[in-house]
């Protein structure tokens, strides 16, 4: 059809076009001045009026990943030539680079975290959606309402008794706590969207495999599994977003071991005050991966945030 | 699909394991598949919650591990249903609660109404705008005390530069008047696209013979929209809310990072409220039975709720 | 080869340094609020490194956050920290609730006597039940709140003219607390070189201990009290007291008219910012930082001089300053000792306040060169004469959180009168004590 009375005019898409891109660029601000503060040097971040030309330093990125201590002037003179562009930057600020900062470890505790309870709540997810999508489960609207339910209850709340089951259980602060607290908040997730896509797949093919001699085990594996790995990425990365993102569970039973990115990017600090360039950063860091897995998604990005409710 | 059935077949040849399995009946493999995923929900999950509400009947506090611990009856709810306090906290998390339900739907709507006018490049902004709703709200919200800054940030420079006047006039985070709006701007930012894709999906599910059907009957376009484009995406709609609810109900990660409850206690929402009792205070009792009132709240609202949507779908 | 070489190292470090207790390198982890004289810990740690063949990691978490991780650590029964300079706040709660080890029989098989170190430092860091001698600390590093100034500014003679005609004194460094506000409101809003500067940065923060600890600083020069009678917990007359309340409005007015613009929630760090970046005349900060600001580039050396908390009815000063203590969840006790061993020392402790950190140590604070090595050494020791801290008791984060809320809600959101809010106050912490059995 070439003409539809519901095609809008070109007036009307070039309007409403305009107002969606003065809108999209405004939302964009925030995370363009995060992204702009990370190269700016401490004393330009807070200059006034906020700065939007400046000359870029990466003096926020040496500070991140460093500590450093003030030396006087006369020991600052009588250390050899600085050995790269990182002591050079420090040195500027009569300051030496101590040592690495704890952004590495801690960023490689939300890897860890993030990728462990990933696996864990798609593995077990897959299967739980399978179950609940093939066969007949007593109860089962009842117990997929209660793995929902779960998600109702402010975080604060589920980590008081959390908090004091995992002290007496020595998981506070450690991963394997982390990851199976994420992998339980995850699961709801994984079982409602995993159940939509496998609901998807056309019985007759495992019917098909079953007639031909497959075992029920291998239908799943070699026909099912197959057919939903698109739906289990695009899962896999909603559950890693969420473990990524978290931030209430981690400041509360977390203290250093275990601790991940979200709790502690806002405390890192200057010498004296909050270190914007710093902390900006480390969110360009830490959010970066998620804008990208964003447009990745962005075909089930709908159905990831509404757990399945709404398909397109 | 490039591999036909029998190819796979074909390449199956199963293993050792696969035939000890193969006995097992559907039953058996259903528990099998489904069991520990209630395990898992049962110890982390029910447990716990069980947990909760026991201690919410004791004076129990998590960091005196030596005192001993004893039944006070319902002393914590009586004692959280009359405290002042605590309604001022509620009344603060309604007012973020009710603003940003608002802003969203109004702005969130509109959003993906313009957007299916199907304007050239309408995908790519629409990821554009929906990235804020992705990102860790911890870190995003740390920043914007940044952006609020009255002197040097970049929000009140903004808006003097269109409005006039001094940019260190007015403390979106400090003043007791602009605070509680200050946290239901960043919530509208962030989260605004959510309630726009969902609106966007019901927009595009209204098949397009309903207009052309209107249009032979002559219905004006604002007709068409209040009697076709309205009730379509209403179910749709209320999903978002209900959604954009339950959530912003349990806030904390936000909010805590942008004000900290503070001026004062003007934007102290039950979450952050909850916090200070049970990890500050160590009043484990104690907040655990207000734990257990805000679970029974959220539940018996999205519940109430439920019913309402259904019957909204139905029609 | 690795091995081998530790152990040399570490024999090497214990016959040096004469210890026996333990053969075995253990790693060790300290755990401290992250600010300039942790910095100065790491230094001096060096040597115990060095001497004792221990390795120390550390663990240092930003004021405002400090409280909260490391009291949730603890009560986790978490082994990050084997080393734990805690707040003197946690003294009773870290000594009754097990937290702490009690260092007192260590004390007398080390010969380490706690009348080498200065008595309020002693009360206010180590003993539980206050005043006993029981020990669960030993005072690392003295502190108490004090304030700085731009003397180049003060200095000035158009200023100095200016001040003269405005209020008919001299300007100089406040004798009394009304002085101190005369001063910072005069400074407020006035054009210094250009750019608008304000009088004083002071502490408003609500989500730790920051209005608390700023608004102390008022109280107890105006001669506030706990409890009538001390151990009562009789708190009404007391606390809401007509000086409290004047004290209280006095904070106020200062909030209100010699701050600068929207500094509702500042504590520390703020204050250092202000200062450093010369938005303010004067600023009110713990002691531990004066080293630092001494030493800063663009507003120290002779831009700056600092003066002790003045006094109003009465002096006093609001006490910081920590104890270190071991972890008794910690598997490496026997190493943790050895560096409190090592640490307390007179060699070390001269060493440390070298290094900017505040020794409590008597042969460092009476040696005759002390008051004269560095410009705030007078006044730190002024200060500490007469220091007042906020409730030690095991319920301290409840009593804290309680005043928090009641003066930030006066102070910075202008609701109800001062009488009010330290009404309520007693109400929630008669509260607390009742909840507690005290009452």
């Amino acid at each position: 059809m070439s003409f539809s009375i519901t095609e809008p005019t070109p007036r009307a898409k070039w309007i409403s076009g305009t107002l969606v891109i003065t809108y999209a660029l405004i939302t964009l601000i925030p995370l363009v001045w995060i992204f702009m503060t990370g190269f700016k040097t401490p004393p330009d971040s807070i200059s006034y009026p906020p700065k939007v030309f400046y000359e870029p330093s990466l003096e926020g990125y040496v500070n991140l990943f460093t500590t450093r201590t003030r030396v006087s002037p006369e020991a600052l003179d009588a250390l050899p030539p600085p050995a790269n562009f990182a002591e050079e930057i420090v040195r500027n600020r009569n300051m030496v680079i101590a040592g690495p900062s704890k952004f590495g470890e801690r960023f490689m505790n939300s890897v860890i975290i993030g990728f462990g309870s990933t696996f864990l709540s798609i593995f077990l997810g897959t299967l739980a959606a399978y179950a609940f999508s093939r066969f007949k489960i007593p109860l089962a609207d009842d117990l997929l309402f209660f793995i929902l339910s779960t998600r109702m209850m402010p975080p604060i709340a589920v980590a008081i008794p959390i908090f004091l089951m995992y002290r007496n259980l020595g998981l506070s602060d450690t991963h394997l706590g982390m990851i199976l607290l994420y992998t339980a908040v995850n699961i709801s997730l994984a079982v409602w969207l995993l159940k939509g896509f496998i609901d998807e797949i056309p019985r007759e093919y495992e019917e098909a495999a079953l007639i031909d001699g497959y075992t029920r085990f291998q239908a799943f594996y070699k026909v099912v599994l197959p057919q939903a790995a698109t739906g289990i990425a695009s899962t896999a990365i909603f559950c890693l977003i969420f473990a990524w993102n978290e931030y209430a569970f981690a400041v509360l039973l977390t203290s250093g071991t275990a601790q991940t990115a979200p709790p502690f990017i806002p405390t890192i600090i200057g010498v004296g005050g909050l270190d914007w360039p710093a902390v900006a950063a480390g969110a360009t860091i830490f959010l970066l991966p998620v804008m990208i897995f964003t447009i990745l998604l962005r075909k089930h990005l709908l159905r990831g945030i509404t757990f399945g409710a709404v398909r397109k | 699909m490039t591999q036909t059935l029998p190819d796979r077949a074909a390449q199956a040849t199963p293993p050792k394991v696969a035939r000890k399995i193969k006995g097992l009946s559907d039953r058996a493999i259903a528990w099998i598949f489904v069991g520990p995923t209630i395990f898992l929900l049962l110890a982390i999950n029910i447990f716990p919650l069980i947990w909760t509400i026991n201690l919410s009947f004791t004076n129990f506090k998590a960091n005196r591990t030596n005192r001993a611990v004893e039944y006070i009856g319902t002393r914590n709810y009586e004692r959280i249903l009359t405290d002042s306090d605590i309604w001022l906290s509620m009344q603060a998390t309604a007012h973020f609660l009710i603003w940003t339900i608002v802003f969203q739907v109004l702005i969130g709507f509109t959003l993906a109404w313009l957007i299916n006018k199907k304007f050239r490049g309408n995908d790519l902004w629409t990821t554009i705008i929906v990235l804020p709703m992705m990102l860790s709200p911890a870190v995003v919200g740390n920043f914007w005390t940044f952006l609020y800054q009255p002197q040097i940030g970049l929000f009140n420079y903004v808006i003097t530069f269109f409005t006039g006047g001094d940019p260190s006039g007015f403390q979106m985070l400090g003043s007791v008047d602009l605070a509680p709006w200050s946290i239901v701007i960043v919530d509208t930012w962030m989260w605004t696209p959510f309630v726009m894709l969902i609106c966007l999906a019901g927009l595009r599910s209204i098949p397009d013979y309903i207009y052309e059907a209107a249009e032979i009957d002559r219905a004006s376009k604002l007709r068409q929209f209040f009697t076709i484009t309205i009730p379509m995406v209403l179910p749709f709609l209320m999903l978002a809310v209900l959604f954009r609810g339950i959530e912003n109900f349990k806030m904390f990660d936000l909010v805590v990072q942008l004000t900290g409850g503070g001026p004062g206690s003007t934007t102290e929402l039950a979450s952050i409220n909850l916090k200070r009792e049970a990890f500050e205070k160590w009043r484990t009792g104690y907040s655990s039975a207000f734990a257990i009132i805000l679970f029974v709240t959220v539940f018996g609202l999205a519940s109430i709720y439920v019913k309402a949507l259904n019957k909204v779908k139905e029609r | 080869m690795r091995i081998l070489n530790l152990a040399t190292v570490s024999a090497i470090g214990l016959a040096a340094a004469g210890f026996g207790q333990s053969a075995q390198a253990e790693d060790l982890t300290l755990c401290w609020a992250a600010w300039d004289p942790a910095n100065a810990l790491v230094e001096l740690s060096k040597e115990f490194e060095a001497s004792s063949g221990h390795s120390m990691s550390f663990e240092f978490v930003p004021w405002p956050n400090f409280a909260d991780r490391m009291l949730n650590e603890l009560n986790s029964g978490g082994k990050l920290c084997d080393l734990l300079i805690g707040d003197s706040q946690w003294i009773g709660g870290g000594a009754e609730n097990g937290h702490y080890v009690k260092l007192n029989d260590f004390f007398d098989n080390e010969g380490i006597s706690m009348d080498d170190f200065a008595p309020a430092t002693v009360y206010a860091y180590s003993t539980w039940p206050k005043g006993t001698p029981n020990y669960y600390a030993l005072p690392a590093m003295g502190d108490a709140n004090g304030w700085f100034y731009r003397k180049d500014w003060f200095g000035r003679e158009d200023i100095q003219a200016a001040f003269k005609e405005a209020t008919g004194r001299d300007l100089a460094e406040p004798k009394s607390q009304k002085e101190l506000l005369e001063i910072a409101q005069f400074f407020q809003g006035r054009e210094i070189d250009g750019n608008t500067v304000y009088g004083a940065a002071i502490f408003t923060e609500r989500g730790s201990e920051g209005i608390t600890m700023g608004v102390t600083g008022a109280l107890y020069p105006w001669g506030f009290k706990y409890e009538n009678t001390p151990g009562e917990y009789d708190m009404e007359g007391a606390v809401n007291s007509p000086e409290a309340v004047e004290a209280l409005e006095f904070y106020k007015e200062f909030y209100q008219t010699a701050t600068p613009p929207g500094y509702t929630n500042s504590y520390m760090g703020e204050s250092l910012d202000a200062f450093k970046s010369g938005q303010v005349a004067m600023a009110m900060n713990w002691f531990a930082f004066f080293p630092g600001l001494y030493a800063d580039p663009d507003t120290g050396g002779d831009k700056i001089d600092f003066f002790v908390n003045p006094p109003q009815n009465q002096a006093g000063s609001t006490l910081g300053g920590q104890g270190i203590s071991v972890v008794s969840y910690s598997d490496k006790q026997d190493a943790a000792l050895e560096y409190i061993k090592w640490f307390a020392q007179p060699d070390v402790q001269a060493k440390w306040w070298s290094l900017g950190g505040y020794s409590a140590h008597n042969s460092v604070l009476n040696d005759p060169g002390f008051v004269d090595s560095q410009p705030f050494a007078g006044d730190f020791l002024e200060a500490m004469g007469a220091v007042q801290d906020f409730w030690q008791e095991p319920a301290y984060a409840e009593l804290l959180l309680a005043m928090q809320k009641r003066m930030h809600d006066y102070v910075v959101a202008d609701q109800g009168t001062a009488k009010e809010a330290l009404d309520k106050l007693i109400e929630d912490w008669t509260e607390v004590f009742e909840d507690e059995g005290k009452l």
